[in-house]
């Protein structure tokens, strides 16, 4: 590539953090009109790439080429005046502020409100992204969020787009729709960066990609011309594990929930409407949708976090809807929430005071109310063995673990307690593929053994790996499951809303 | 019982002169808290704002000087605090109260050799033409300067929260520090910014006390008003002319109590002195009752910790 | 430019090196204070923190040490289970007050029946009163969230006027020629706090902070509920998908910190103080809150800061004698220690490093 053809070349970039380098000498450039996929695991080192060509994190050594200039962004605000825009994956906005302020939060010299909600709307309307500019971002779905970020990068013109991860929050039809506004972005000369670590998505999009493992670049390929396979193995580094099934009969129903509705505890957060589902014996239902339809809600419901009446859920076909976390852990129905530090385990107790979080009644770890820290200790340490969880020893606090250690922690306490039916929300979430493997295969073979498994998860391809059924939330609503075996892709994308009020772009320009 | 000796004029005057110390230190405080940062220390920047208020007018002769020294050492001890919670990353509660125990010892320290001095008058202001409508001329517009300038504050708040950029990022950063952080504004060195105002605000809260509403010194004499400011905050949803309003009303109420006291009604003076602090109680217990509008207001990030991690 | 890094698991080294080292910076910045006082520092740093124990009249001070200590110790042993779970009492002073007031009165409506029994009735009045104080801001904090923080520190300001007021109304000596104050339990042997041993300065105050800090150690370390409250206070989400149930916490902890906060009361008025009086409180429920963070918020800790602490009033007031020194420089002295807690609390959860720092 000359020269004159490259908008921004990074050179040799390191960057270290404590016990970890996050970026080892990586190189790699994108041409103008360029859709780029960054590509790794998580933990690879992706986010900290892109945050130092934002200008919130520096490179230790090495250096970055804008238009042939030095690039040295001391903020993202200077990152910004050059004409480097971001779309974040935990997403820069701010919920009680309406969609105009948090657009003109993200840019250097805004209009005034009035003329920037015109713009908002002009710029949306273009874009097949239509957005109120007056309505509380708090709420808005997440694909709005998402449109919210976008256009806060569109007005300002960017010349390199970074997306980070951004079809995670997306139905498929959204991303269908999603493609074709970068598309024509890049059509249109801006380059994208795309980080992913979903591979028929860049295989789709993208013109070149960069792969990353553990912080060094291991490649660098025309997605369109390699399998999927190969640009997994490059990703990981080793032959990909598919978790086995072995389908067992599906016996009783054990957990049954009729037209459940319960209001969220958070005030931007998505109310239950009629959830009804069952689930039997040795069944993994898989529960799809967008984030912020109604999973952490759903979760609290089953785990006893939110109450509701006590017919709406019935186990083994006995009322527990008023029963709280501990009661129903009494009668075999566990759960691990998607936050691991801070809900699913506190962040700075050791790992054997975590195991004693939710193990206490069904391990027997207490005796007329006082601990038994011997036998508490000797459960945390059979966790680490049975699930490979990577510490020092339970005396180590619960953040000192790696995202997929510490999931490995929390979903072999509760697997280890031999529950009747396990509900999970985003096991793998964040989690480096062989963890993710391992996780799953620990659901199949509950699963296998009898017990019911409720997984709810944004991550369509889990699903359709480890699901018996599928349904899907939209809106704190739960479609009627069906057989997972022989669904389409467009149906599921129906099922989790279509593309709700999203339109193709106007490709006029 | 004489009621007849409560003249409703003076009464509805001293209103607003009782009521200036809370709204200046609740009007400060709710900048902070808007920043997303709780400091439980007014009470503590008041008394120091107080006594630094009252040493300097005496010793200068000036109130005004006395007015400015106030916002400083409220400013000051803001900045100790700050430093601890944004610098250390303390715990904000925790730091608060060690805020208000020290304020209220160093003051003391401070104004021993000042007990039982009475400080420099300041006069009161005869805005020409206004202050000369009957009634609400005596009731409105011949106060001190402070009692305006206190005005001028919660304005000037208003204004800059709701229509200046300065305002939307102060509000972004009480909402969430990471996006704000993400979006490259310095959350750390905004937060200060808010917490020095808190002070100075406390400060000269305090001041108003020891200068012209007492005015004299005595150990402890805020008695309460910072903890009340903290109340009057949450009593307003974070909106500041809700805050002028909560203000009022509290003074409103402090000033009926004692004039009922001094005309002897058969209430007992203790049931009088605590009706105060059992009303904010009231107010508090109402406002969380109706919690889901109330906490719209609220700064979602309020009393959370900034740590920025890569 | 110095960073913070988190650590991955907190110093247990620096959990314990802290609070030493406050002192000693306390000590530091407290000589200035004083030589900006005109005192001569080592002189007055010497007779505060040494001399009530190592010097030629400790045989007094010593035994006071326990009796100032006892309060201090009794409350903040309280206060540091709410703490420990992000409850916020605040208003001990208040429970101190009205324990105090409700175990005298009790005491009072015997006087002068000499039975064996008044003492405990009295005990379990002064427990009750601070107890009921303590659950208005928890039942309010339960039933419709109000903030703990604010409703149980303006009750303080209810209960210093209801003190007024018992000391010149109800609870006044009849035999008081017209002051205010209620009568003096020295003269009332079966309600009297008397010392047990006098040398030592041991009532029955220093005998239940004792227990307090034995049971509150049981109950933090091996007991489900000390573990709840525990887990609460670092992530009250987690605690809550734990089983917790917020409100029953609420409702204990604060409950238990009045209880406590109200036999101090109890047991300062019928011994040390003497008597009901209009200025009966001190300040005990305040500065329990120091001592309460510089004991880490764990019993054996706030045994020894509930100590230190002592040393400091009665160093104080020895310097003040002395030396002439302020009687608020103590005060002073006191939220400087708590502030330099908190400010090198920060080496127990980050290291300091020196670096170039992040575009923060």
């Amino acid at each position: 590539m000359g020269n004159e053809a490259t908008l921004l070349a990074v050179e040799g970039v390191t960057k270290a953090y404590p016990g970890v380098v996050a970026n080892d000498k990586v190189s790699f450039s994108v041409a103008p009109g360029e859709v780029h996929a960054l590509l790794g695991e998580n933990g690879a080192g992706k986010s900290t790439l892109v945050k130092m060509i934002y200008g919130l994190v520096r490179p230790d050594s090495g250096r970055m080429v804008w238009k042939g200039a030095p690039y040295e962004p001391a903020t993202p605000h200077a990152a910004r005046s050059t004409g480097v825009a971001m779309v974040f994956q935990h997403f820069s906005l701010f919920e009680a502020l309406n969609v105009a302020e948090n657009v003109a939060l993200g840019m250097e010299n805004p209009p005034p409100m009035r003329q920037l909600s015109v713009r908002i709307r002009e710029v949306s309307e273009t874009y097949g992204l239509p957005l109120d500019p007056d309505r509380l971002v708090g709420e808005l779905s997440a694909g709005e969020r998402q449109r919210v970020e976008i256009i806060r990068c569109l007005l300002q013109d960017p010349k390199l787009l970074i997306m980070d991860e951004p079809t995670s929050v997306l139905t498929p039809q959204e991303v269908d729709i999603l493609f074709e506004t970068l598309r024509k972005l890049s059509a249109e000369g801006t380059a994208i960066l795309y980080i992913s670590h979903k591979l028929e998505e860049i295989r789709s999009l993208c013109n070149s990609a960069t792969i990353l493992r553990l912080g060094k670049v291991v490649g660098t390929t025309n997605p369109r011309e390699s399998s999927a396979r190969e640009l997994a193995e490059m990703m990981v580094g080793q032959t990909l594990h598919t978790p086995n099934r072995e389908s067992a009969d599906l016996g009783e129903i054990v957990v049954e929930l009729t037209n459940l509705s319960i209001k969220s505890a958070n005030p931007f957060g998505t109310s239950l409407k009629g959830v009804t589902l069952s689930v039997r014996q040795g069944e993994v239902l898989g529960i799809g949708g967008v984030a912020g339809n109604g999973q952490d809600e759903l979760l609290a419901a089953l785990s006893g976090e939110a109450l509701s009446t006590p017919s709406a859920i019935k186990f083994k076909g006995k009322s527990i809807g008023n029963l709280g976390p501990n009661a129903r852990r009494g009668l075999g129905l566990l759960a691990a929430p998607e936050e691991r530090l801070g809900h699913a385990a506190a962040p700075d107790m050791s790992l054997t005071e975590n195991a004693a979080l939710t193990g206490t009644i069904r391990r027997n770890l207490a005796s007329k109310g006082f601990l038994r820290w011997g036998a508490v200790e000797d459960f945390a340490k059979e966790i680490i063995a049975n699930f490979d969880v990577r510490t020092p020893g339970p005396d180590n606090a619960a953040r000192s673990l790696s995202g997929g250690n510490l999931q490995k922690f929390v979903i072999g306490r509760e697997v280890l307690q031999d529950p009747d039916v396990l509900v999970v929300n985003q096991p793998t979430w964040g989690v480096d593929a062989s963890a993710a493997a391992s996780i799953r295969q620990a659901l199949l073979d509950m699963a296998a053994k009898g017990a019911a498994v409720i997984c709810i998860s944004q991550d369509l391809d889990e699903l359709m790996e480890i699901s018996d059924r599928f349904a899907a939330l939209n809106e704190g609503r739960l479609t009627p499951p069906r057989p997972a075996k022989g669904l389409t892709v467009d149906e599921i994308g129906l099922m989790m809303g279509g593309a709700h009020d999203m339109e193709v772009a106007h490709v006029d320009a | 019982m004489d009621l007849s000796s409560i003249n409703p004029l003076v009464l509805l005057a001293s209103i607003m002169v009782a009521s200036t110390p809370i709204l200046l230190a609740a009007i400060g405080e709710m900048v902070v808290e808007k920043s997303g940062v709780l400091n439980l220390g007014v009470e503590g920047m008041m008394i120091t704002g107080a006594v630094c208020g009252f040493v300097i007018a005496t010793e200068t002769g000036s109130p005004a000087v006395g007015f400015i020294a106030a916002a400083i050492g409220g400013a000051i001890l803001a900045l100790l605090f700050g430093f601890l919670t944004q610098y250390l990353l303390s715990n904000q509660v925790a730091t608060g109260l060690a805020l208000t125990l020290f304020g209220l010892g160093l003051s003391a320290l401070i104004g021993q050799s000042y007990v039982g001095i009475k400080a420099p008058v300041t006069s009161n202001l005869h805005i020409p033409l206004l202050a000369d409508i009957p009634v609400i001329g005596r009731i409105l517009f011949q106060h001190d300067m402070m009692v305006y300038v206190s005005i001028a504050i919660v304005a000037a708040v208003w204004a800059v929260l709701k229509f200046t950029r300065a305002g939307l990022i102060l509000r972004a950063v009480g909402e969430s520090h990471d996006a704000a952080h993400a979006l490259g504004y310095k959350v750390v060195r905004i937060r200060m910014l808010a917490i020095m105002f808190g002070g100075a605000c406390a400060g000269l809260g305090g001041a108003y006390v020891s200068l012209i509403r007492v005015p004299q010194w005595t150990e402890g004499m805020t008695a309460g008003a910072g903890w009340i400011a903290l109340a009057i905050v949450v009593f307003a949803s974070w909106r500041p002319w809700r805050v002028l309003l909560g203000a009022y009303l509290f003074g409103g109420v402090t000033v009926l109590q004692l004039n009922l006291q001094a005309a002897e009604v058969p209430v007992p003076v203790a049931l009088l002195s605590m009706s105060p602090y059992l009303i904010t109680i009231l107010v508090l217990v109402i406002m969380s009752i109706n919690r889901g509008r109330a906490a719209l207001g609220a700064p979602a990030a309020l009393g959370r910790v900034f740590h920025a991690s890569h | 430019m110095l960073t913070l890094e988190r650590r991955p698991s907190p110093s247990r080294m620096w959990t314990m090196l802290t609070p030493p080292l406050a002192v000693v910076l306390t000590m530091v910045a407290g000589a200035v204070l004083f030589a900006f006082l005109g005192k001569n520092p080592v002189e007055a740093i010497r007779t505060i923190f040494w001399d009530p124990v190592f010097g030629e009249f400790a045989f007094y001070y010593r035994g006071q040490l326990l009796v100032k200590a006892a309060p201090l110790i009794l409350i903040a042993i309280g206060l540091s289970l709410g703490f420990r779970a992000g409850i916020w009492n605040i208003g001990a002073e208040g429970q101190y007050i009205v324990g105090a007031i409700c175990g005298a009165a009790v005491g009072l409506a015997f006087y002068p029946t000499e039975n064996s029994l008044v003492f405990p009735l009295m005990i379990l009045a002064g427990a009750i009163g601070g107890w009921a104080w303590a659950m208005i801001p928890a039942a309010l904090k339960v039933l419709f969230g109000t903030n703990e923080i604010l409703v149980s520190l303006m009750l303080v300001y209810v209960a210093e006027a209801m003190l007024a007021s018992a000391s010149s109304g109800l609870l006044r000596n009849p035999d008081g020629m017209g002051f205010p104050g209620s009568r003096n339990f020295k003269d009332f042997p079966a309600a009297h706090n008397d010392y047990l041993i006098e040398s030592a300065g041991i009532h029955w105050g220093v005998v239940a902070a004792l227990i307090a800090v034995i049971f509150a150690y049981i109950l933090l370390s091996r007991h489900l509920l000390g573990f709840q409250i525990r887990v609460t206070g670092q992530s009250p989400r987690a605690a809550r998908f734990a089983g917790v149930n917020p409100s029953r916490l609420i409702l204990f902890c604060l409950g238990t910190s009045g209880a406590l906060a109200g036999l101090a009361g109890l047991f300062e008025v019928t011994g040390p103080a003497g008597q009901i009086s209009i200025d009966f409180n001190s300040g005990y429920g305040f500065t329990a809150i120091i001592v309460a963070f510089l004991g880490r918020l764990h019993p054996i800790g706030i045994l020894l800061a509930g100590l230190l602490m002592a040393l400091t009033y009665i160093g104080g007031e020895a310097a003040q004698s002395t030396l002439g020194l302020p009687a608020s420089a103590v005060q002073v002295l006191q939220g400087m220690l708590l502030f330099f807690l908190l400010a090198v609390d920060v080496l127990t959860n980050f290291r300091i490093r020196l670096g170039k720092t992040e575009a923060a």
